[in-house]
C-alpha cells in the first residue's frame, strides 16, 4: 500500500453557519513531523479535535494504520496509539505532576478495575512516569500539584501526559504557546528528539519552531487546506504568502 | 497535618465512639446509645454517597433510595417470616446494587442538572411505590416483624447492635480509603477533575462511574438494613427526597475531600438537630441558616478544619 499512517478524506465540520473544517484531505506519513499552520480561527484546533476523537465530524473519513477510525471515541483512539496535547492547558490541577503522568501510564498498563492496592505505590506506574517527567524537564517538580506549576511547566506536563501513553501519533496543539524563549527552546529540543521515532502532527504559530521541526507543512485557511509541502515549498508558495505568511516571511 | 496526627485524631474519635455504651450505661442514659447509633448509620450512608458525590463528582440527589431498598429488603423478608440476618442483609446489598445499576446506567449518561434531576426522579418513583404497596403498610409503613437474626450477635441487645454498627462504620472507612486510592479510585477522581483529559489519555469514564455508583448504592443498602433494625419500623419515609438532601448536607458539611469527612458531617448535622429540637420547636428555622453559613465559611468542610488540606 503506502506509508501513510493517517489519511483524512473530505473532513467537514461546521458550527452553525461557520465552516470550521471544509472538505479537508490530509495525509501524514509514518514517522514524519507534519506541521499545520494557519491564522487564528482557521480551524486548526477543530481539526485536531476531530483527529483525536473529541469532536465528531459532520462528514468525511479518518483512516489510521489502514483502519477506518472515523467512529471511534477518544479513549479508543488513545488505545490505537493517538495522544493529544491541548492548546488550552488541560491537566489535573489537584494531582501532583507525577500523579498526572502516572494516570496516563495507568490507562495503558492493564486493567484499572482494581479496587484495593494503592495506585500511587505501584512502581510499574511510577517509574515510567518519572522517566517521562525527566525527559520533558520536570524531573525536579514531580511532587508539585499541577495547578501550582508555572505556565511553561504546565505545557511540559501536557506533553508528558501525551508521551506517557507511548503513542504512535502525537497531536500537539501549540505546545510552545505562551512560553518564554528558553522554555521554547527546550520544548523544540524535546520534540526534535521525538522526531522520526514518532509521527507528529504539530499545530504551531511559532514559525521558527515550525520550520526547524517540520518535514512537511500544511496551511489551513478558513477551514481549507490551501497548500501542503516541504517547509521550503511553503515558504516560497505564492498563495500561502498571500493568505497567511505574507509579512512574517517578507520581514 | 501529617498522616500520623491524622491517625491519632481518627483513633481518638473511634475510642470515643467505642466508649459511648459503657458511659451511657453508667449515666443511665440509654438515649445516647440510641442517638449515636442512629448517627453512625447515617454516617455510613453519607460516606457511601461521598464516594460518588465527592470523589466521582456525581451529584446524586437520590441516594436515600438505597436506604429504602435496604430497609425494605429486611422488612419484607421479615414480614414473610424470613428473619435470617445474613440472607436479609445480602438481599439488602444485592437489591441496592441492582437498582443502582439500573438507575446509574441511565443517569450517568447525563450530567449536570439533568443528572441531579434524574436521580431524584428515580428515587421519587421508588418512594411512591413504597407508599402505594398496602401489603407493607403503604404510607404508614409497618412494624419490623423481628430484628435480623445472626445467631451469636443479638440486635435486641442495644450494646451488641451498637458495636456492630460501629464495626461496619470502621470497615467502610477502611474500604473507602483503599478504594479511593486504588487504580479505580484514581480513575473516577481523574474523570471528575478533567473529563476531556481523562478521555484523551485513554479512559472511558462511563464504566468506572457506573461501578462506583453501584458500590455506593450497595454500601448504602447495608445502611438501610441497619436503619430498619434500628427504628424497628419500615416506612417509605426512608426514601423521602428530604432524606437524600440530608445525606448531601452531611457530605458537604463534613467535607468531600476525605473519607472521614461525611462522618463528621453526619455527627455535626444530627447532633445540632438534636440539640436544637430539644430547645425549641422552631429548630429548623435556626438549622437552615447555620447550614448556609457553614457551607459558605468551611469550603473544605469540617474535615478541612480538622485534618488540613489533603486526604
Ligand atoms: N465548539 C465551537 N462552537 C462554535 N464555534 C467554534 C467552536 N469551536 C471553534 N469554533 C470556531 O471555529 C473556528 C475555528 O476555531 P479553532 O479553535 O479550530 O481555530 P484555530 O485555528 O485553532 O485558532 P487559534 O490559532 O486561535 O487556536 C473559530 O472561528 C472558532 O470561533
Ligand atoms: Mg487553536
Amino acid at each position: 500500500m503506502n506509508n501513510n499512517l493517517l489519511e483524512v478524506r473530505g473532513l467537514t465540520k461546521s458550527f452553525g453557519a461557520l465552516l470550521a473544517s471544509d472538505d479537508i484531505d490530509l495525509e501524514v506519513r509514518e514517522g514524519e513531523t507534519h506541521a499545520i499552520i494557519g491564522p487564528n480561527g482557521a480551524g486548526k484546533t477543530t481539526l485536531i479535535s476531530q483527529l483525536a476523537g473529541n469532536l465528531l465530524p459532520d462528514r468525511g473519513r479518518v483512516r489510521f494504520a489502514g483502519e477506518d477510525i472515523t467512529a471511534l471515541s477518544a479513549p479508543a483512539r488513545s488505545h490505537r496509539g493517538f495522544a493529544r496535547s491541548f492548546q488550552i492547558t488541560s491537566i489535573y490541577r489537584d494531582f501532583t505532576a507525577l500523579e498526572n503522568v502516572m494516570l496516563a501510564v495507568q490507562a495503558h498498563a492493564g486493567s484499572s478495575f482494581r479496587f484495593w492496592g494503592s495506585a500511587r505505590a505501584e512502581r510499574a506506574l511510577q517509574e515510567p512516569a518519572r522517566r517521562v517527567l525527566e525527559e520533558v524537564g520536570l524531573g525536579a517538580r514531580t511532587g508539585l500539584p499541577g495547578g501550582n506549576l508555572a505556565h511553561g511547566e504546565q505545557r511540559q506536563l501536557e506533553v508528558a501526559m501525551a508521551l506517557a501513553t507511548r503513542p504512535r501519533l502525537m497531536l500537539l496543539d501549540e505546545p510552545v504557546a505562551g512560553m518564554g524563549a528558553e522554555e521554547t527552546q527546550r520544548m523544540v529540543g524535546l520534540i526534535s528528539t521525538l522526531k522520526g521515532g514518532k509521527t507528529i502532527i504539530l499545530v504551531e504559530h511559532d514559525m521558527d519552531a515550525v520550520f526547524s521541526l517540520a518535514d512537511r507543512v500544511s496551511v489551513l485557511v478558513y477551514g481549507r487546506i490551501v497548500a501542503t509541502g516541504t517547509p521550503e515549498e511553503i515558504r516560497t508558495n505564492a498563495e500561502v504568502r498571500r493568505a497567511y505568511l505574507g509579512d512574517e516571511v517578507a520581514a | 497535618m501529617n498522616s500520623r496526627t491524622r491517625a491519632i485524631v481518627l483513633a481518638t474519635g473511634l475510642a470515643v465512639l467505642a466508649a459511648v455504651p459503657p458511659v451511657a450505661g453508667l449515666l443511665n442514659q440509654p438515649f445516647y446509645l440510641d442517638l449515636v447509633r442512629r448517627i453512625m448509620i447515617f454516617a455510613i450512608a453519607a460516606l457511601s454517597l461521598n464516594l460518588i458525590l465527592g470523589y466521582g463528582g456525581m451529584i446524586s440527589f437520590g441516594h436515600a433510595a438505597y436506604l429504602g431498598i435496604g430497609a425494605y429488603a429486611v422488612g419484607v423478608l421479615a414480614h414473610y417470616g424470613i428473619d435470617n440476618g445474613f440472607l436479609q442483609w445480602a438481599l439488602a446489598i444485592g437489591a441496592s446494587a441492582l437498582v443502582a445499576l439500573v438507575i446509574g446506567a441511565v443517569s450517568i449518561r447525563t450530567s449536570g442538572v439533568y443528572f441531579i434531576m434524574i436521580t431524584l426522579a428515580f428515587t421519587q418513583m421508588l418512594y411512591y411505590l413504597g407508599i402505594s404497596v398496602e401489603e407493607f403498610g403503604g404510607d404508614d409503613g409497618m412494624r419490623l416483624a423481628a430484628k435480623s437474626q445472626f445467631g451469636l450477635i443479638d440486635l435486641n441487645d442495644g450494646n451488641a447492635f451498637y458495636y456492630l454498627v460501629l464495626a461496619v462504620l470502621v470497615l467502610f472507612l477502611f474500604l473507602g480509603h483503599r478504594l479511593v486510592n486504588s487504580r479505580f479510585g484514581m480513575v473516577i477522581r481523574a474523570a471528575r477533575s478533567n473529563e476531556a483529559r481523562t478521555r484523551s489519555i485513554g479512559f472511558s469514564p462511563y464504566p468506572y462511574r457506573l461501578a462506583a455508583f453501584v458500590i455506593a448504592g450497595a454500601m448504602c443498602g447495608l445502611a438501610g438494613a441497619l436503619l430498619v433494625n434500628h427504628t424497628a419500623y419500615l416506612t417509605p419515609e426512608f426514601m423521602n427526597w428530604t432524606r437524600s438532601g440530608e445525606l448531601m448536607f452531611m457530605v458537604i458539611l463534613g467535607g468531600t475531600a476525605s473519607i472521614a469527612g461525611p462522618v463528621l458531617g453526619a455527627f455535626a448535622l444530627l447532633l445540632v438537630e438534636d440539640a436544637l429540637s430539644g430547645w425549641t420547636q422552631h429548630w429548623q428555622l435556626i438549622l437552615g441558616p447555620l447550614l448556609v453559613l457553614s457551607v459558605l465559611f468551611f469550603r473544605r468542610g469540617l474535615a478541612g478544619l480538622l485534618f488540613g488540606k489533603n486526604e
